[in-house]
């Protein structure tokens, strides 16, 4: 049979071991995705209304901050998480939790950036109208996340795409442990290197159909809640 | 609503006010007194000054040089003033959400909320578009709806940035009527327009600048009757100020 039938057939049976790689590698995607949300929105917020000496400065390093080389990051949190690292005592090394924290670090500076020019366009828009209204510091950030929330998912889903593709940063940290620590990207290039074209197609197939479908839920809902609020 | 109660902001005192915006004068020397009573219109072509003039007093902004008090205070945060701008900016939620951010902003209790909401909508005649997209409204809605969320203030002093520029007639006497409304029940509407007629309708008192400078000042009766300027007098005359 031919590898992109097979691929298939591993695909629509729901091949146990496919369905354990990829639900793992979509717990850490979207885990990273959302602990980077919590830290790079404020962040990207704070930036976007506050001037400080030096401020251009932070923008350029946050931007270039969204083209962190994977392995880079993936060592960086390796020896973080090593046994004679700062973070060692956790044990978290080669676990799915060090995975996430990988992946948040680089799925954090992503979010940050597009926050920042998202919520700085908006708060030039609406500067007046809430100075006028009186409306307090805190106010104003809540204020903007909200009204600027349908573009800030496009900054997550940006995110998504950068977690859900990396391979370099999960598999130093994780160590592409079977069962355990094995995602679709890691498994993939395992696969490959091994010859067994076929799990690694259908492991591909599944990777871009996700990545398609979180992005095409994401558009249906944004279109339908523009209409909703403008 | 308590409209009008209170006016701690007034007067609103420019003293010797300059306002330099990069290599221009935008305001040079400026000294008036906002008080209470009939509204006041800012009169003048494009450029002349009169939006500076209202953000100044609002406290968007600090004069260049010289001072502006309210009510001889230095320092007044906006609690009872409130602007429309000439282009307002709706926040992206529904009419009735709009009005219902500003009764937050001013501290009204939630428990006041709807029926301030409901006023506030029949005063400008949107009660049918409570639920709409407020940036799906039309732009003499949109004005309307601005010029509610700032009464949402309860403010002493409403500040006007040519509210009526660019609508059509109906939507202009909307916007007159409700300017009436509200200045009836105390509180005190400075406007700036170019239009003659409008300063004709609405206004008590008249401060007519040009080029930055304040040209005359004083009742709308006198100013219209027998202007003492010879800028005035043209520009009473339907001459261009340039």
């Amino acid at each position: 049979m031919p590898e992109h039938a097979s691929a298939l057939q591993l695909v629509l049976s729901g091949d146990p071991a496919l369905v354990a790689i990829v639900q793992l590698a979509l717990i850490v995607s979207l885990s990273a995705v959302f602990f980077a949300a919590l830290i790079g929105v404020p962040l990207g917020a704070m930036i976007a209304l506050t001037t400080f000496p030096g401020r251009d400065g932070v923008i350029v390093v946050l931007n270039a901050l969204m083209g962190l080389p994977p392995v880079v990051v993936g060592l960086a949190v390796y020896l973080a998480l090593s046994r004679s690292g700062p973070l060692g005592s956790w044990g978290l090394l080669f676990t799915p939790q060090a995975m996430i924290i990988a992946q948040t670090v680089l799925v954090a500076p992503i979010v940050a950036a597009l926050s920042r020019q998202t919520i700085e366009d908006l708060w030039a828009e609406y500067r007046d109208e809430l100075t006028a209204m009186n409306v307090g510091p805190l106010g104003r950030v809540a204020t903007l996340i909200w009204d600027a929330r349908f573009s800030l998912v496009t900054a997550l889903l940006a995110g998504f795409g950068r977690a859900a593709a990396e391979v370099g940063a999960v598999i130093i940290v994780g160590g592409n442990i079977d069962g355990f620590t094995r995602t679709m990207t890691t498994a993939i290039a395992l696969e490959t290197s091994k010859g067994d074209l076929s799990l690694a197609i259908g492991l591909g197939m599944v990777l871009i159909a996700i990545v398609v479908l979180i992005n095409a839920l994401a558009w249906t809902a944004r279109r339908a809640a523009e209409r909703l609020t403008g | 609503m308590s409209m009008g109660a209170g006016a701690a902001d007034l007067p609103i005192l420019f003293e010797d006010v300059t306002m330099i915006a990069g290599a221009v004068t935008v305001l040079d020397r400026v000294t008036l007194a906002l008080a209470a009573g009939a509204p006041t219109v800012l009169l003048g072509p494009n450029g002349s000054g009169k939006t500076t003039l209202l953000r100044l007093a609002m406290g968007l902004v600090k004069p260049s040089r010289g001072r502006v008090t309210w009510g001889a205070r230095d320092h007044a945060p906006p609690t009872r003033r409130a602007i429309v701008f000439q282009h307002p900016t709706m926040l992206r939620r529904s009419a009735a959400a709009n009005i219902r951010y500003a009764l937050c902003a001013a501290g009204i209790p939630h428990s006041r909320h709807k029926v301030g909401i409901d006023k506030l909508l029949a005063l400008v005649g949107l009660e049918h578009a409570a639920g709409r997209p407020a940036r799906r409204l039309s732009i003499g809605e949109q004005q309307r709806l601005a010029l509610a969320r700032a009464l949402a203030r309860d403010p002493a002093v409403l500040f006007l940035d040519e509210p009526t520029a660019s609508l059509d007639p109906a939507s202009t006497k909307a916007i007159e009527d409700v300017i009436h409304a509200v200045s009836r029940r105390g509180i005190k509407v400075v406007l700036s327009t170019h239009d003659l007629a409008e300063a004709r309708r609405l206004a008590g008192e008249i401060v007519l600048l040009h080029r930055g400078r304040i040209v005359e000042t004083g009742s709308a009766a006198a100013f219209f009757k027998a202007p003492r300027t010879g800028e005035a007098r043209k520009f009473v005359a339907g001459e261009l100020l340039v």
